[in-house]
């Protein structure tokens, strides 16, 4: 057999997991009931923001990060950066042309 | 109680994994040296998920630059698409993340049986998302809203290009679910023959993130497409 045992440790348990799945449905709900009320200007940044709030969970919880080593930190974050700055100069040049 | 003998399968596993180690190690003497890393495997399906990232990135800097030009026309377009079917989808789809990573915990358990039925549940799922999406498409094409319909481009401007980012990035999303199917399809299978075990199951995982991938830019379009009113 193979002689290099990388496991990564045991995760969340099943429990863990149905924890994080009921706080995303709630979220789910939350922004659909949020949608019908008019906040001007916060509306699509609270919306943002809670898609935010349920991606951080998925990515720590459902794809194992919170777990694993401190390297897949580094690479996200750097793809995460490369993504807002394009992001950022491209609002830029959209918004004050 | 239950917690209980829960922890104690998982401190067993364990147990087995480092006795059974030193063992397999001599027994595998003679066979030539397989080389495995699990980490790097993921490091290598994380950069394919950044590409995919960018992929879906790009069109939502299409879209917020769109949405500021044409954010009225936006608002009027986003009142034609069915709020319950988003929502029923999101719901699916989130409950698809829960049965595959529990697919995952459940073979680190050596729970096989267990672990294909969740994965199967996931596929259904996706199956279902694939299904309402075929309604949803199905009624805006009867209403005569589909890419270069002449009652779409009798439309403003600005409500054209909302239609024509939210067929763009919803197909491709679909089109996500549906690689999504066949490769969950083919993890099935490996788990059915034991090519995936709890001693090897990185290509399950690999395939669990990039599940979790779609189900991640579709938070992102459930807002942007169905929620602005």
């Amino acid at each position: 057999m193979e002689i290099t045992h990388t496991h990564s440790k045991s995760h969340t348990g099943y429990g863990g997991y149905v924890l994080i799945w009921l706080i995303l449905i709630g979220l789910t709900v939350l922004t659909v009931s949020v949608s019908g009320i008019d906040f001007g200007n916060a509306t699509l940044p609270l919306a943002l923001l809670i898609a935010t709030i349920k991606s951080v969970l998925v990515i720590n919880i459902f794809m194992h990060i919170k777990h694993e080593d401190k390297i897949f930190r580094l690479f996200i974050g750097v793809a995460l950066l490369i993504l807002i700055v394009a992001f950022v100069f491209t609002a830029f040049d959209v918004f004050f042309r | 109680m239950r917690e209980a003998t829960y922890n104690e399968q998982v401190t067993d596993g364990t147990m087995n994994i480092k006795e059974t180690n030193p063992i397999s190690h001599a027994v595998s003497e003679p066979h030539p040296h397989v080389h495995r890393d699990d980490i790097g495997s993921k490091l290598g399906m994380w950069l394919f998920l950044f590409t995919e990232i960018l992929l879906f990135g790009g069109l939502f800097i299409l879209y917020m630059a769109y949405r500021f030009q044409y954010s009225e026309a936006f608002h009027i377009a986003a009142r034609d698409l069915n709020v319950n079917i988003g929502t029923l989808n999101t719901i699916i789809l989130l409950t698809s993340s829960l049965t595959m990573a529990l697919s995952i915990a459940a073979i680190q358990k050596g729970k096989r049986i267990l672990s294909m039925t969740l994965i199967a549940s996931t596929i259904a799922f996706a199956a279902a998302f694939m299904v309402n999406k075929y309604f949803e498409w199905g009624a805006k094409f009867a209403h005569g809203i589909y890419p270069g319909s002449s009652h779409l481009l009798e439309k403003e401007k600005g409500e054209i290009i909302f239609f024509g980012l939210y067929y763009s990035m919803t197909g491709l999303h679909g089109i996500h679910v549906m690689v999504g199917i066949i490769l969950l399809s083919i993890m099935f299978v490996s788990v059915w023959r034991g090519k995936t075990n709890p001693d090897k199951f990185i290509i399950l995982e690999n395939s669990g993130l990039y599940w979790h991938l779609v189900d991640l830019i579709w938070i992102f379009l459930f807002p942007l497409f169905y929620l602005i009113h």
